[in-house]
Protein backbone atom coordinates (compact mmCIF):
# COMPACT_ATOMS: atom_id res chain seq x y z
CA UNK A 1 0.00 0.00 0.00
CA UNK A 2 2.41 2.68 1.21
CA UNK A 3 5.60 2.95 3.20
CA UNK A 4 7.14 5.82 5.15
CA UNK A 5 10.83 6.36 5.75
CA UNK A 6 12.87 9.16 7.15
CA UNK A 7 16.04 10.25 5.37
CA UNK A 8 17.63 12.90 7.51
CA UNK A 9 15.18 15.81 7.63
CA UNK A 10 13.03 14.45 4.78
CA UNK A 11 10.10 12.06 5.16
CA UNK A 12 9.46 9.93 2.08
CA UNK A 13 6.00 8.44 1.58
CA UNK A 14 6.01 5.81 -1.16
CA UNK A 15 2.89 4.42 -2.85
CA UNK A 16 4.21 0.92 -3.36
CA UNK A 17 3.76 -1.66 -6.11
CA UNK A 18 3.49 -1.44 -9.88
CA UNK A 19 -0.28 -1.01 -9.88
CA UNK A 20 -2.60 1.97 -10.30
CA UNK A 21 -2.42 2.96 -6.60
CA UNK A 22 -6.18 3.29 -6.70
CA UNK A 23 -7.36 5.28 -3.71
CA UNK A 24 -9.36 2.62 -1.92
CA UNK A 25 -10.52 2.90 1.69
CA UNK A 26 -7.51 0.80 2.68
CA UNK A 27 -4.94 2.88 0.81
CA UNK A 28 -6.40 6.19 1.94
CA UNK A 29 -6.33 4.96 5.55
CA UNK A 30 -2.76 3.78 5.11
CA UNK A 31 -1.64 7.13 3.67
CA UNK A 32 -3.45 9.04 6.43
CA UNK A 33 -1.74 6.93 9.03
CA UNK A 34 1.67 7.65 7.52
CA UNK A 35 0.95 11.37 7.24
CA UNK A 36 -0.19 11.43 10.88
CA UNK A 37 3.07 9.79 11.97
CA UNK A 38 5.01 12.39 9.95
CA UNK A 39 3.15 15.21 11.70
CA UNK A 40 3.91 13.62 15.06
CA UNK A 41 7.57 13.00 14.23
CA UNK A 42 8.03 16.59 13.08
CA UNK A 43 6.94 17.87 16.46
CA UNK A 44 9.88 16.10 18.10
CA UNK A 45 12.22 16.64 15.15
CA UNK A 46 12.04 20.42 15.53
CA UNK A 47 12.08 23.05 12.77
CA UNK A 48 13.22 22.07 9.29
CA UNK A 49 11.55 18.96 7.87
CA UNK A 50 9.77 18.19 4.60
CA UNK A 51 7.59 15.49 3.04
CA UNK A 52 8.01 13.87 -0.36
CA UNK A 53 5.25 11.65 -1.77
CA UNK A 54 6.36 9.35 -4.57
CA UNK A 55 4.88 6.43 -6.49
CA UNK A 56 6.45 3.19 -7.66
CA UNK A 57 5.68 1.94 -11.14
CA UNK A 58 3.80 3.56 -13.99
CA UNK A 59 1.22 5.37 -11.85
CA UNK A 60 1.35 8.08 -9.21
CA UNK A 61 -2.34 7.33 -8.64
CA UNK A 62 -5.19 6.65 -11.04
CA UNK A 63 -7.71 8.10 -8.60
CA UNK A 64 -10.48 6.74 -6.41
CA UNK A 65 -11.19 3.03 -6.61
CA UNK A 66 -13.99 3.28 -9.19
CA UNK A 67 -13.54 -0.39 -10.00
CA UNK A 68 -14.59 -1.42 -6.51
CA UNK A 69 -17.32 1.24 -6.42
CA UNK A 70 -18.80 0.02 -9.69
CA UNK A 71 -22.26 1.49 -10.25
CA UNK A 72 -22.90 2.05 -6.55
CA UNK A 73 -23.41 5.73 -5.77
CA UNK A 74 -23.00 5.03 -2.08
CA UNK A 75 -19.62 3.39 -2.61
CA UNK A 76 -18.36 6.20 -4.82
CA UNK A 77 -19.64 8.90 -2.47
CA UNK A 78 -18.00 7.00 0.39
CA UNK A 79 -14.63 7.13 -1.35
CA UNK A 80 -15.07 10.82 -2.19
CA UNK A 81 -15.83 11.46 1.48
CA UNK A 82 -12.84 9.41 2.58
CA UNK A 83 -10.31 11.35 0.50
CA UNK A 84 -11.39 14.72 1.88
CA UNK A 85 -9.76 14.38 5.33
CA UNK A 86 -6.53 13.25 3.67
CA UNK A 87 -6.56 16.46 1.65
CA UNK A 88 -7.05 18.30 4.95
CA UNK A 89 -4.14 16.44 6.57
CA UNK A 90 -1.86 17.54 3.74
CA UNK A 91 -3.01 21.18 3.66
CA UNK A 92 -2.50 21.36 7.42
CA UNK A 93 0.83 19.51 7.53
CA UNK A 94 3.48 21.47 9.46
CA UNK A 95 6.19 21.19 6.81
CA UNK A 96 6.70 21.75 3.08
CA UNK A 97 5.27 18.99 0.89
CA UNK A 98 6.40 17.83 -2.54
CA UNK A 99 4.66 15.43 -4.90
CA UNK A 100 7.15 13.49 -7.03
CA UNK A 101 4.79 12.62 -9.88
CA UNK A 102 6.51 9.50 -11.12
CA UNK A 103 3.58 8.31 -13.26
CA UNK A 104 0.01 9.02 -14.31
CA UNK A 105 -2.02 11.09 -11.88
CA UNK A 106 -5.71 11.08 -12.73
CA UNK A 107 -8.82 12.40 -10.98
CA UNK A 108 -8.36 11.79 -7.23
CA UNK A 109 -4.70 11.01 -7.92
CA UNK A 110 -4.27 14.38 -9.62
CA UNK A 111 -6.02 15.96 -6.65
CA UNK A 112 -3.63 14.22 -4.26
CA UNK A 113 -0.71 15.75 -6.16
CA UNK A 114 -2.36 19.20 -6.05
CA UNK A 115 -2.66 18.96 -2.27
CA UNK A 116 1.14 19.24 -2.06
CA UNK A 117 3.04 22.57 -2.07
CA UNK A 118 5.32 21.60 -5.00
CA UNK A 119 5.01 19.21 -7.94
CA UNK A 120 7.96 17.66 -9.77
CA UNK A 121 7.01 15.38 -12.64
CA UNK A 122 8.68 12.97 -15.04
CA UNK A 123 8.71 14.29 -18.56
CA UNK A 124 9.10 11.04 -20.47
CA UNK A 125 5.78 9.35 -19.65
CA UNK A 126 2.63 9.96 -17.71
CA UNK A 127 -0.10 12.55 -17.76
CA UNK A 128 -2.13 14.65 -15.36
CA UNK A 129 -5.80 14.15 -16.15
CA UNK A 130 -9.07 15.23 -14.55
CA UNK A 131 -11.21 12.54 -16.10
CA UNK A 132 -14.58 13.47 -14.62
CA UNK A 133 -15.95 15.35 -17.62
CA UNK A 134 -15.10 12.38 -19.86
CA UNK A 135 -16.60 9.84 -17.45
CA UNK A 136 -19.73 11.93 -17.00
CA UNK A 137 -19.31 12.81 -13.33
CA UNK A 138 -19.52 16.26 -11.79
CA UNK A 139 -16.56 17.28 -9.66
CA UNK A 140 -16.91 16.92 -5.90
CA UNK A 141 -17.06 20.43 -4.39
CA UNK A 142 -13.79 20.13 -2.48
CA UNK A 143 -12.04 18.89 -5.65
CA UNK A 144 -13.18 22.13 -7.30
CA UNK A 145 -11.93 24.23 -4.39
CA UNK A 146 -8.48 22.66 -4.48
CA UNK A 147 -8.33 22.94 -8.28
CA UNK A 148 -9.31 26.61 -8.11
CA UNK A 149 -6.72 27.26 -5.42
CA UNK A 150 -3.83 25.59 -7.24
CA UNK A 151 -4.68 26.18 -10.93
CA UNK A 152 -5.35 29.89 -11.04
CA UNK A 153 -5.12 30.75 -14.74
CA UNK A 154 -8.69 30.57 -16.07
CA UNK A 155 -7.77 28.91 -19.34
CA UNK A 156 -5.64 26.33 -17.54
CA UNK A 157 -8.47 25.53 -15.13
CA UNK A 158 -10.89 25.26 -18.05
CA UNK A 159 -8.54 23.00 -20.02
CA UNK A 160 -8.10 20.70 -17.02
CA UNK A 161 -11.72 20.48 -15.88
CA UNK A 162 -13.85 21.29 -18.95
CA UNK A 163 -11.65 19.95 -21.70
CA UNK A 164 -10.41 16.84 -19.91
CA UNK A 165 -6.98 17.62 -21.24
CA UNK A 166 -4.26 15.06 -20.58
CA UNK A 167 -1.21 17.08 -19.62
CA UNK A 168 2.32 15.91 -20.09
CA UNK A 169 4.82 17.38 -17.65
CA UNK A 170 6.15 20.06 -20.01
CA UNK A 171 2.66 21.36 -20.75
CA UNK A 172 1.78 21.26 -17.08
CA UNK A 173 4.88 23.29 -16.26
CA UNK A 174 3.92 25.90 -18.84
CA UNK A 175 0.48 26.12 -17.25
CA UNK A 176 2.00 26.63 -13.81
CA UNK A 177 0.69 23.30 -12.49
CA UNK A 178 4.07 21.55 -12.22
CA UNK A 179 7.23 23.21 -10.93
CA UNK A 180 9.94 21.11 -12.56
CA UNK A 181 10.25 18.39 -15.20
CA UNK A 182 12.75 15.54 -14.94
CA UNK A 183 13.83 12.93 -17.49
CA UNK A 184 12.48 9.85 -15.71
CA UNK A 185 11.13 8.49 -12.43
CA UNK A 186 14.48 8.10 -10.67
CA UNK A 187 15.50 11.66 -11.49
CA UNK A 188 12.06 12.93 -10.47
CA UNK A 189 12.31 11.28 -7.06
CA UNK A 190 15.90 12.48 -6.62
CA UNK A 191 15.00 16.06 -7.58
CA UNK A 192 12.04 16.01 -5.21
CA UNK A 193 14.22 14.85 -2.33
CA UNK A 194 16.86 17.45 -3.20
CA UNK A 195 14.21 20.21 -3.13
CA UNK A 196 12.86 18.79 0.13
CA UNK A 197 16.35 19.00 1.66
CA UNK A 198 16.73 22.61 0.48
CA UNK A 199 13.38 23.56 1.96
CA UNK A 200 14.08 21.69 5.21
CA UNK A 201 17.39 23.53 5.49
CA UNK A 202 15.45 26.82 5.81
CA UNK A 203 14.46 25.59 9.29
CA UNK A 204 10.99 27.06 9.10
CA UNK A 205 8.78 26.69 12.16
CA UNK A 206 6.34 24.02 10.98
CA UNK A 207 3.29 25.51 12.67
CA UNK A 208 3.96 28.96 11.21
CA UNK A 209 4.53 27.37 7.79
CA UNK A 210 1.22 25.50 7.96
CA UNK A 211 -0.54 28.63 9.22
CA UNK A 212 0.73 30.66 6.25
CA UNK A 213 -0.21 27.89 3.84
CA UNK A 214 -3.75 27.64 5.17
CA UNK A 215 -4.12 31.42 5.15
CA UNK A 216 -3.29 31.66 1.43
CA UNK A 217 -5.84 28.94 0.48
CA UNK A 218 -8.83 29.78 2.69
CA UNK A 219 -11.57 28.57 0.36
CA UNK A 220 -9.86 25.22 -0.25
CA UNK A 221 -9.29 24.78 3.47
CA UNK A 222 -12.90 25.59 4.28
CA UNK A 223 -14.07 23.18 1.59
CA UNK A 224 -11.98 20.26 2.81
CA UNK A 225 -13.09 20.81 6.37
CA UNK A 226 -10.23 22.73 7.98
CA UNK A 227 -11.97 25.13 10.33
CA UNK A 228 -10.90 28.65 9.57
CA UNK A 229 -9.65 30.78 12.37
CA UNK A 230 -11.77 33.87 12.83
CA UNK A 231 -9.99 37.16 12.25
CA UNK A 232 -9.92 37.58 16.03
CA UNK A 233 -8.30 34.17 16.47
CA UNK A 234 -5.83 35.01 13.73
CA UNK A 235 -4.94 38.28 15.45
CA UNK A 236 -4.40 36.42 18.73
CA UNK A 237 -2.44 33.68 16.97
CA UNK A 238 -0.33 36.32 15.28
CA UNK A 239 0.13 38.20 18.56
CA UNK A 240 1.11 34.99 20.38
CA UNK A 241 3.85 34.38 17.83
CA UNK A 242 5.55 37.69 18.37
CA UNK B 1 10.15 61.06 6.60
CA UNK B 2 8.30 61.83 3.39
CA UNK B 3 7.68 64.73 1.07
CA UNK B 4 4.94 65.46 -1.42
CA UNK B 5 5.24 67.56 -4.54
CA UNK B 6 3.05 68.19 -7.54
CA UNK B 7 4.55 68.10 -11.01
CA UNK B 8 1.80 69.06 -13.40
CA UNK B 9 -0.87 66.39 -13.09
CA UNK B 10 1.38 63.99 -11.18
CA UNK B 11 1.78 63.90 -7.39
CA UNK B 12 5.14 62.52 -6.23
CA UNK B 13 5.41 61.12 -2.71
CA UNK B 14 9.03 60.57 -1.73
CA UNK B 15 10.21 58.44 1.21
CA UNK B 16 13.20 60.57 2.10
CA UNK B 17 16.67 59.74 3.40
CA UNK B 18 19.11 56.92 2.77
CA UNK B 19 17.72 54.68 5.50
CA UNK B 20 15.42 51.67 5.52
CA UNK B 21 12.21 53.79 5.50
CA UNK B 22 10.96 51.54 8.28
CA UNK B 23 7.21 51.94 8.65
CA UNK B 24 7.07 53.45 12.11
CA UNK B 25 3.97 55.14 13.53
CA UNK B 26 5.53 58.48 12.56
CA UNK B 27 6.29 57.54 8.97
CA UNK B 28 2.92 55.85 8.47
CA UNK B 29 1.16 58.96 9.80
CA UNK B 30 3.32 61.16 7.57
CA UNK B 31 2.50 59.10 4.47
CA UNK B 32 -1.20 59.05 5.34
CA UNK B 33 -1.18 62.80 5.73
CA UNK B 34 0.44 63.22 2.31
CA UNK B 35 -1.98 60.77 0.69
CA UNK B 36 -4.91 62.63 2.25
CA UNK B 37 -3.70 65.92 0.84
CA UNK B 38 -3.33 64.27 -2.58
CA UNK B 39 -6.94 63.06 -2.41
CA UNK B 40 -8.08 66.56 -1.47
CA UNK B 41 -6.00 68.20 -4.20
CA UNK B 42 -7.43 65.76 -6.74
CA UNK B 43 -10.93 66.97 -5.98
CA UNK B 44 -10.03 70.53 -6.99
CA UNK B 45 -7.63 69.50 -9.76
CA UNK B 46 -10.38 67.76 -11.73
CA UNK B 47 -10.11 64.60 -13.81
CA UNK B 48 -6.69 63.31 -14.82
CA UNK B 49 -4.16 63.02 -12.00
CA UNK B 50 -1.86 60.24 -10.75
CA UNK B 51 0.33 59.39 -7.77
CA UNK B 52 3.91 58.09 -7.84
CA UNK B 53 5.50 56.78 -4.63
CA UNK B 54 9.29 56.65 -4.71
CA UNK B 55 12.08 56.00 -2.23
CA UNK B 56 15.46 57.68 -1.82
CA UNK B 57 18.49 55.52 -1.16
CA UNK B 58 18.88 51.75 -1.17
CA UNK B 59 15.46 50.93 0.24
CA UNK B 60 11.89 51.43 -0.92
CA UNK B 61 10.88 50.23 2.55
CA UNK B 62 12.17 47.42 4.73
CA UNK B 63 8.77 47.00 6.37
CA UNK B 64 7.28 47.71 9.77
CA UNK B 65 9.59 49.09 12.45
CA UNK B 66 10.46 45.72 14.03
CA UNK B 67 13.52 47.29 15.63
CA UNK B 68 11.39 49.66 17.70
CA UNK B 69 8.82 46.92 18.37
CA UNK B 70 11.47 44.49 19.62
CA UNK B 71 9.86 41.56 21.42
CA UNK B 72 6.74 43.50 22.32
CA UNK B 73 3.65 41.87 20.85
CA UNK B 74 1.61 44.97 21.53
CA UNK B 75 4.03 47.21 19.66
CA UNK B 76 4.17 44.95 16.62
CA UNK B 77 0.41 44.46 16.55
CA UNK B 78 0.06 48.23 16.85
CA UNK B 79 2.20 48.77 13.79
CA UNK B 80 0.31 46.09 11.84
CA UNK B 81 -2.93 47.84 12.80
CA UNK B 82 -1.54 51.26 11.81
CA UNK B 83 -0.59 50.14 8.29
CA UNK B 84 -4.05 48.80 7.43
CA UNK B 85 -5.72 52.23 7.07
CA UNK B 86 -2.85 53.40 4.84
CA UNK B 87 -3.53 50.40 2.63
CA UNK B 88 -7.17 51.47 2.59
CA UNK B 89 -6.25 55.05 1.67
CA UNK B 90 -4.31 53.77 -1.33
CA UNK B 91 -6.99 51.33 -2.48
CA UNK B 92 -9.58 54.10 -2.27
CA UNK B 93 -7.44 56.85 -3.83
CA UNK B 94 -9.28 58.57 -6.69
CA UNK B 95 -6.41 58.35 -9.19
CA UNK B 96 -3.98 55.79 -10.63
CA UNK B 97 -1.09 54.92 -8.34
CA UNK B 98 2.42 53.76 -9.25
CA UNK B 99 5.11 52.43 -6.94
CA UNK B 100 8.60 53.29 -8.20
CA UNK B 101 10.48 50.53 -6.39
CA UNK B 102 13.86 52.16 -6.16
CA UNK B 103 15.28 49.74 -3.59
CA UNK B 104 14.51 46.77 -1.36
CA UNK B 105 10.85 46.28 -0.48
CA UNK B 106 10.37 43.73 2.30
CA UNK B 107 7.36 42.61 4.32
CA UNK B 108 5.24 45.72 5.04
CA UNK B 109 7.31 47.59 2.45
CA UNK B 110 6.48 44.95 -0.18
CA UNK B 111 2.86 45.26 0.89
CA UNK B 112 2.98 49.04 0.45
CA UNK B 113 4.20 48.54 -3.11
CA UNK B 114 1.43 46.00 -3.77
CA UNK B 115 -1.18 48.54 -2.67
CA UNK B 116 -0.38 50.56 -5.79
CA UNK B 117 -1.95 49.90 -9.20
CA UNK B 118 1.42 49.60 -10.97
CA UNK B 119 4.96 48.65 -9.97
CA UNK B 120 8.11 49.75 -11.76
CA UNK B 121 11.34 48.42 -10.26
CA UNK B 122 15.06 48.89 -10.65
CA UNK B 123 16.74 45.85 -12.10
CA UNK B 124 20.28 46.41 -10.90
CA UNK B 125 19.79 46.02 -7.16
CA UNK B 126 17.10 45.36 -4.62
CA UNK B 127 14.65 42.57 -3.96
CA UNK B 128 11.00 42.05 -3.12
CA UNK B 129 10.78 39.79 -0.08
CA UNK B 130 7.98 38.58 2.20
CA UNK B 131 10.17 37.72 5.16
CA UNK B 132 7.52 36.44 7.55
CA UNK B 133 8.04 32.69 6.97
CA UNK B 134 11.78 33.10 7.60
CA UNK B 135 11.24 35.21 10.72
CA UNK B 136 8.60 32.78 12.01
CA UNK B 137 5.60 35.08 11.92
CA UNK B 138 2.24 34.27 10.37
CA UNK B 139 0.99 36.84 7.88
CA UNK B 140 -1.51 39.44 9.11
CA UNK B 141 -4.88 38.64 7.51
CA UNK B 142 -5.05 41.83 5.45
CA UNK B 143 -1.52 41.20 4.14
CA UNK B 144 -2.79 37.84 2.86
CA UNK B 145 -5.80 39.46 1.22
CA UNK B 146 -3.70 42.03 -0.61
CA UNK B 147 -1.15 39.39 -1.65
CA UNK B 148 -3.89 37.14 -3.00
CA UNK B 149 -5.38 40.02 -4.96
CA UNK B 150 -2.17 41.17 -6.57
CA UNK B 151 -0.25 37.89 -6.93
CA UNK B 152 -2.74 35.59 -8.57
CA UNK B 153 -0.58 32.79 -9.98
CA UNK B 154 -0.66 30.04 -7.35
CA UNK B 155 2.99 29.12 -7.68
CA UNK B 156 4.06 32.78 -7.52
CA UNK B 157 1.99 33.31 -4.36
CA UNK B 158 3.51 30.16 -2.88
CA UNK B 159 7.07 31.20 -3.76
CA UNK B 160 6.55 34.64 -2.19
CA UNK B 161 4.77 33.58 1.02
CA UNK B 162 5.79 29.93 1.65
CA UNK B 163 9.26 29.91 0.17
CA UNK B 164 10.32 33.38 1.28
CA UNK B 165 11.82 33.94 -2.13
CA UNK B 166 13.78 37.14 -2.66
CA UNK B 167 12.75 38.44 -6.05
CA UNK B 168 14.88 40.59 -8.27
CA UNK B 169 12.95 42.85 -10.63
CA UNK B 170 13.30 40.59 -13.68
CA UNK B 171 11.97 37.56 -11.80
CA UNK B 172 9.16 39.64 -10.33
CA UNK B 173 8.20 40.84 -13.80
CA UNK B 174 8.08 37.23 -15.08
CA UNK B 175 5.80 36.37 -12.17
CA UNK B 176 3.48 39.25 -12.98
CA UNK B 177 4.28 41.16 -9.79
CA UNK B 178 6.20 44.02 -11.41
CA UNK B 179 5.18 45.77 -14.61
CA UNK B 180 8.48 47.14 -15.88
CA UNK B 181 12.18 46.89 -15.07
CA UNK B 182 14.57 49.85 -15.35
CA UNK B 183 18.36 50.01 -15.17
CA UNK B 184 18.67 52.05 -11.97
CA UNK B 185 16.81 54.25 -9.50
CA UNK B 186 16.80 57.43 -11.59
CA UNK B 187 15.41 55.62 -14.63
CA UNK B 188 12.87 53.87 -12.43
CA UNK B 189 11.57 57.14 -11.03
CA UNK B 190 11.56 58.74 -14.49
CA UNK B 191 9.67 55.82 -16.03
CA UNK B 192 7.15 55.86 -13.20
CA UNK B 193 6.49 59.56 -13.70
CA UNK B 194 6.23 59.08 -17.45
CA UNK B 195 3.63 56.33 -16.93
CA UNK B 196 1.84 58.53 -14.42
CA UNK B 197 1.64 61.32 -17.01
CA UNK B 198 0.27 58.90 -19.61
CA UNK B 199 -2.39 57.66 -17.20
CA UNK B 200 -3.28 61.18 -16.06
CA UNK B 201 -3.68 62.19 -19.71
CA UNK B 202 -6.59 59.74 -19.97
CA UNK B 203 -8.57 62.20 -17.82
CA UNK B 204 -10.38 59.52 -15.88
CA UNK B 205 -12.98 60.60 -13.36
CA UNK B 206 -11.14 59.83 -10.11
CA UNK B 207 -14.20 58.60 -8.24
CA UNK B 208 -15.16 56.23 -11.02
CA UNK B 209 -11.56 55.01 -11.21
CA UNK B 210 -11.48 54.31 -7.47
CA UNK B 211 -14.88 52.64 -7.64
CA UNK B 212 -13.70 50.28 -10.38
CA UNK B 213 -10.48 49.54 -8.51
CA UNK B 214 -12.30 48.67 -5.32
CA UNK B 215 -14.82 46.58 -7.21
CA UNK B 216 -12.14 44.37 -8.73
CA UNK B 217 -10.48 43.71 -5.36
CA UNK B 218 -13.45 43.16 -3.04
CA UNK B 219 -11.81 40.69 -0.63
CA UNK B 220 -8.75 42.89 -0.16
CA UNK B 221 -10.93 45.96 0.39
CA UNK B 222 -13.08 44.15 2.91
CA UNK B 223 -9.97 42.92 4.70
CA UNK B 224 -8.36 46.37 4.97
CA UNK B 225 -11.59 47.90 6.22
CA UNK B 226 -13.11 49.56 3.16
CA UNK B 227 -16.83 49.02 3.65
CA UNK B 228 -18.23 47.20 0.66
CA UNK B 229 -21.25 48.49 -1.15
CA UNK B 230 -24.08 45.98 -1.24
CA UNK B 231 -25.01 44.65 -4.67
CA UNK B 232 -28.09 46.89 -4.52
CA UNK B 233 -25.96 49.93 -3.78
CA UNK B 234 -23.58 48.97 -6.58
CA UNK B 235 -26.52 48.71 -9.02
CA UNK B 236 -27.82 52.12 -7.94
CA UNK B 237 -24.32 53.63 -8.11
CA UNK B 238 -23.89 52.23 -11.60
CA UNK B 239 -27.31 53.43 -12.71
CA UNK B 240 -26.68 56.92 -11.36
CA UNK B 241 -23.49 57.13 -13.43
CA UNK B 242 -25.21 56.42 -16.74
Amino acid sequence: MCTMEQRGRVFVLTLTGDDEHRLSHALIASIRSSVASVAAASASAGPGTALVTVGEGRFFSNGLDNIWAGTSRERLQGLVDELRPLAADLLALPMPTIAAITGHAAAGGFLLALCHDYRIMRGDRGVLYMSEVDIGLPLPPYFVSVLRAKITAANALRDVTLRGRKLKAAEAKEMGIVDAVCPGPAETAAEAIKLAEQLAARKWDGNVYASIRMSIFPEACRSIGIVEESDEEKRKHFASRL
